[in-house]
């Protein structure tokens, strides 16, 4: 009995061994997600990584994570459309979701803002939103899905982003689309040119058929079809195109920074 | 002396007796931290958008302290489980241990199965052959997890692979799929364990092969 119990242990070890890995994780103010593991200094510098680099579960999450990226990248099909839906199957009201409330929301006077283009572009020249709404419009009805799981069938309307590209006279052999927002911690998200050159990527201007509300991101928001809700920034201000990944609000904090869908 | 004579006798016996060979028990232990990985943190991303509004998962049994961390946990052991069940069905099938071990069952036999094994008459003398119960338990395991994989993918890639996301009956359908195959696994694990540990000699065979 006593060699059958040594037998067992090892099986309820292993999940003591998860659950107290669980209980030392850090809270999220500290935007930790997992404990440290052991440094394996000497492991180290034997495989000429940074010697500050240590080996711990965190970081091979995100190595992991960044191998997702490269994955994802393989399995997006340029041509591929996201499934469209009928008016019919939009759903009212369309959610309202960010990281503060409706009320904290950005207020853009439409007559002030201008949309800033900088980087890998002929012309950096700033668009008013008069300016922006004289361009040709294409409206899609597609489903968003957001990270958290849910999802929602809503009707936008905008611009093409590749028509945008070609008239500022972007170089689209440049890795990103950096989009900077107006939301009070200043949202950003960085967009692969191959998304950003998808037939769907929007710049939108109108949610069912009406001026984008307040609520959806007035006066632009980017409308990627293909990708998770937090990659569809609202209150655009300024997109950079760059060969420099830059970050982004929530991928620096963990969530995969391709999240394609 | 007396101790290498005993070792000699037990590698005879290990080479006779052999009830789980080193590749079923190497691929079962890593499927079962794949398992536990994939749970845990799917249960932290569940309480990021529950499904029933009666269910939340307790922060003490959960992966990945908050939606971000656990995703990443999920999309790393979802590599583990997938690459080690890939294995596993190809040796299973490749070795004829599928057919061998799982067929035929016939639904007679796991009724009078399932009444001897209620009565505590069902004999679990031969553990290298599975009875009716076991037979219909682990090839509806199987299935389960292959359908909990391509439910995964479905709700992870919903534009690229937009076939396999209408085949479960859309996103929203597929996550509930998804759910269902995670209770059925966790119903399977209890049972299965409870099992393990009523018959020990089993878990033996399952660690050390024989």
């Amino acid at each position: 009995m006593g060699r059958l119990r040594s037998l067992l242990i090892p099986g309820v070890d292993n999940k003591l061994l998860v659950r107290d890995a669980v209980k030392v994780m850090p809270d999220l103010a500290r935007r930790r997600f997992i404990a440290g593991g052991a440094s394996l200094g000497a492991l180290t510098l034997l495989t000429g990584c940074d010697v500050s680099d240590s080996f711990s579960a965190e970081e091979m999450l995100k190595k992991v994570s960044k191998f997702n990226d490269g994955v994802q990248a393989l399995i997006f099909n340029p041509n591929a459309l996201a499934p469209t839906f009928a008016e019919s199957a939009i759903t009212r009201p369309f959610p309202f979701n960010a990281y503060y409330d409706l009320e904290d929301a950005p207020t853009i006077d439409g007559k002030e803002w201008k949309f800033e283009v900088r980087g890998l572009v002929d012309s950096k020249k700033s668009w008013t939103l008069e300016e922006l709404y004289k361009l040709p419009q294409v409206k899609q009805i597609t489903r968003h899905i957001c990270v958290e799981g849910w999802s929602a069938i809503g009707s936008w309307t905008g611009t093409p982003l590749r028509d945008f590209l070609k008239l500022v006279g972007a170089d689209t052999r440049a890795r990103y689309c950096w989009f900077q927002c107006a939301d009070a911690e200043g949202y950003n998200s960085p967009l692969d040119m191959a998304t950003a050159l998808h037939p769907q990527t929007q710049m939108t201007f109108k949610f069912a058929d009406e001026i984008l509300p307040r609520a959806y991101g007035f006066p632009m928001k980017i409308r990627v079809p293909t990708k998770l809700g937090f990659k569809n920034p609202k209150y655009v201000i300024s997109m950079e195109v760059t060969n420099d990944y830059k970050g982004g609000y929530w991928e620096d904090q963990g969530y995969n920074s391709f999240s394609g869908s | 002396m007396s101790s290498l004579a005993a070792s000699e006798g037990r590698a005879v016996s290990a080479s006779t007796r052999v009830i789980q060979p080193a590749w079923v028990r190497t691929v079962h232990w890593i499927n079962a931290v794949a398992m536990i990985l994939m749970i845990m943190s799917g249960w932290q991303i569940y309480n990021a958008s529950p499904l029933f509004g009666f269910l939340k998962f307790s922060k003490t049994v959960t992966l990945g302290d908050w939606l971000g961390g656990a995703l990443l946990w999920h999309f790393a052991a979802m590599w583990l489980l997938m690459v080690n069940g890939l294995v596993y069905l190809a040796l299973g099938l490749a070795t004829g241990r599928f057919a061998r071990k799982l067929l035929p069952i016939t639904p007679s036999g796991v009724i009078s199965d399932a009444k001897a094994a209620l009565t505590g008459k069902l004999s679990h003398d031969d553990l290298s052959r599975y009875n009716y119960v076991q037979k219909l338990l682990y090839a509806g395991i199987i299935l389960v997890g292959i359908v909990i994989v391509l439910s995964g993918l479905s709700i992870w890639k919903p534009v690229q692979l937009q076939w396999l996301t209408a085949l479960f009956g859309g996103y929203d359908v597929a996550r509930y799929v998804h759910f269902v195959c995670m209770a059925a696994i966790v119903a399977f694990l209890v049972v299965h364990v409870a099992l393990a540990v009523l018959v020990p000699k089993s878990l033996r065979a399952m660690i050390i092969g024989r």
